[in-house]
């Protein structure tokens, strides 16, 4: 099993740097590359901040100038339109550069709008096909158990992810192969393209659900903090041949009050000059 | 053409022996030497040597020879059940952690079911997955629901994905280390249980990526892959009495293609082309014979040997092979029309 701390926060200067300053900062990285594009999934990527700061700067041990460490707790980012969200996850974690952030979606870039493997340094695996992280998390855990590796497998999903039948699968075959190396989050901030995730195809209940298919399932505030760094400890320290699953509750558009507050869709909508006025409204909920 | 629901398909005559629809008839004509499952016995042996190779199935280990590998090696064995898509995404995954997956099912169940999870999972990234599937073209009397006859022009779509379509079981042997060698996606149809043997006749090896000619003549050329290789050389040496010199260009591999054989063979002058393949006539190795040949101005006398576009009958498969025109006798019979 993983070290209760990470090998990236504890040797590294800065460490005392708090998880909701990195939450901040991971907001303020997105909010920049949308300013980039006019555009992007902010939304998404300020509602999913805090599960990211845990995640990034608690829970996962990786080496920032070695994605591809054989040690390394992999991360898999199963909703490719959540890139946005990953590569300000990997610029703070200093994975990748942060000027290089103004290249968002750009020609050529490194960090296109959907989320490839072949792009970007630590994206692990391409998304963008909904339904698929799980599985080939799934492969990734039987693999590692092979190797007899105590390395994690993480995998970030969506609720609207939970429509896709081939999570099912994935789900039925993680418990079935006793997949204790393999823990997944759920982004449910409950909206998908055309609306409420509930209202499309409800996954509730989703918890019960997953028992049911034989999981260790947690339902958290995915916007608090401690009680997201809670649930990611008691994943990591079971002893119970379970897989495990974190439903993080989370909302859209959260850090930016007049965002969060907007009639929010999918694809939300940042006027050219409120770009500006999100990042000062960022910083005066900085954690002091 | 499918007759009106419920009705009688064809004359039923009281007391008459009829063919029955089983599942796996053997293709052997009688007679032909056969060994038993090459790709299961091969597999099983390469393992040995090679650590990184695992098997996966959803739940077709019997039925696709992977059951003697499973035998030998219990614990690099996944039964992943009756699921085709994380049967894809997790050998997507064990092939990410550095092992050398097979994954079985049946081609039907691939090719429409999984593709996405081959595509976006497996072949996106070039990653080290072999899918090995069972009951390819028209190789099962239960109809549609098994019968892959698009499988070919599914995949060949897929970029980065190698197609293999083996003759006998020396060609399944040989095609089976090579592809475990190989780095990268393959797809690789089967024919399972007791396979003929039918190449040992023949100065033949396997390479990925290239055509071998079989046998020289000057009237026709066969280009062929698959069971239809073992048809077309029955079919020349049948035609021998007409004396319609045949010659047999076999394809295992149908893509990338080996365009310059197909050239080479195809530029000789006189010669009628005729592509043969287990696999309906849009989208398969004879649309991709003929495309190379238009686009290198090629334009020798062309026919094809192929499945119609339809949903084939339920039935016996010598019966089937006969009505859809990719037995022997039918072949020989089509191709004496076209030599008049």
């Amino acid at each position: 099993m993983a070290d209760e701390t990470t090998e990236f926060e504890m040797p590294r200067a800065g460490s005392n740097v708090s998880l909701a300053e990195r939450a901040y900062r991971i907001r303020r990285h997105a909010v920049r590359m949308g300013e980039v594009q006019g555009q992007g999934y902010v939304g998404q990527a300020l509602g999913v901040a805090d599960v990211l700061a845990v995640a990034y700067f608690h829970a996962l041990r990786y080496r920032p100038d070695d994605t591809q460490w054989e040690e390394r707790d992999r991360f898999l980012l199963s909703i490719g339109h959540y890139a946005i969200a990953l590569y300000a996850a990997l610029i703070e974690a200093g994975v990748l550069p942060e000027e290089e952030l103004e290249t968002y979606g750009t020609d050529d870039s490194r960090m296109p709008m959907s989320g490839m493997a072949a792009y970007t340094p630590g994206m692990e695996i391409t998304g963008g096909s909904l339904g698929h992280g799980l599985g080939i998390a799934v492969g990734m855990c039987l693999g590692l158990k092979r190797k007899q590796s105590d390395c994690f497998v993480y995998n970030l999903l969506s609720d609207g992810e939970l429509g896709e039948g081939s999570t099912w699968e994935a789900a039925m075959s993680a418990a079935h192969h006793k997949l204790d190396n393999l823990i997944a989050i759920v982004d449910f901030n409950n909206l998908q393209a055309d609306g409420p995730s509930t209202a499309m195809l409800s996954s509730e209940p989703v918890t019960d659900k997953f028992e049911a298919f034989g999981w260790h399932a947690q339902r958290v505030d995915g916007n608090d903090i401690e009680s997201v760094r809670a649930a990611f400890d008691n994943a990591r320290g079971l002893k119970d041949p379970r897989p495990r699953i974190i439903v993080c509750d989370t909302r859209m558009g959260k850090g930016v009050p007049f965002l969060e507050a907007r009639d929010i869709t999918h694809f939300i909508r940042v006027e050219p000059n409120e770009w500006a006025l999100a990042l000062e409204a960022l910083e005066k909920g900085r954690p002091q | 053409m499918r007759l009106s629901k419920f009705a009688p398909r064809h004359a039923v005559n009281a007391g008459e022996r009829k063919t029955t629809s089983a599942m796996i008839a053997s293709i052997a004509p009688d007679g032909v030497p056969t060994r038993n499952a090459p790709f299961g016995h091969t597999l099983a042996r390469l393992a040995h040597q090679r650590p990184g190779i695992v098997g996966l199935t959803a739940d077709l280990a019997k039925y696709t020879d992977l059951h003697v590998f499973a035998q030998e090696h219990p614990d690099r064995f996944y039964q992943m059940g009756m699921a085709e898509q994380v049967l894809m995404s997790a050998a997507a995954g064990l092939a990410r952690e550095g092992f050398t997956p097979f994954a079985t099912t049946y081609a039907v169940f691939a090719s429409r079911r999984a593709y996405d999870f081959i595509c976006m999972a497996i072949a996106e990234e070039k990653l080290n997955v072999k899918i090995v599937c069972a009951l390819p073209g028209l190789t099962t009397g239960y109809g549609p629901s098994h019968q892959a006859t698009e499988d070919i022009a599914i995949f060949r779509g897929m970029p980065n994905l190698t197609i293999i379509d083996p003759c006998d079981a020396l060609d399944i042997e040989q095609a089976t280390e090579a592809i475990a060698d190989y780095k990268g996606p393959v797809y690789m149809r089967l024919v399972r249980g007791k396979v003929p043997v039918v190449l040992d006749e023949y100065d033949y090896t396997f390479e990925i990526g290239k055509a071998r000619m079989l046998r020289e003549g000057a009237d026709v050329l066969f280009i062929s892959s698959g069971l239809m290789t073992m048809r077309v050389l029955e079919a020349a040496k049948a035609l021998e009495a007409d004396r319609i010199d045949c010659a047999v260009l076999h394809m295992p591999t149908i893509k990338p293609l080996d365009t310059d054989a197909i050239l080479a063979a195809a530029r000789r002058p006189g010669r009628l082309v005729v592509v043969a393949e287990n696999h309906t006539i849009i989208g398969g190795l004879g649309e991709g014979v003929a495309a190379l040949l238009m686009r290198e101005g090629v334009t020798p006398v062309f026919r094809q040997i192929a499945l119609p576009d339809e949903f084939l009958d339920a039935g016996a498969l010598p019966t089937l092979h006969d009505r859809y025109g990719i037995s022997t006798s039918e072949l020989v019979r089509r191709v004496r029309i076209w030599s008049q």
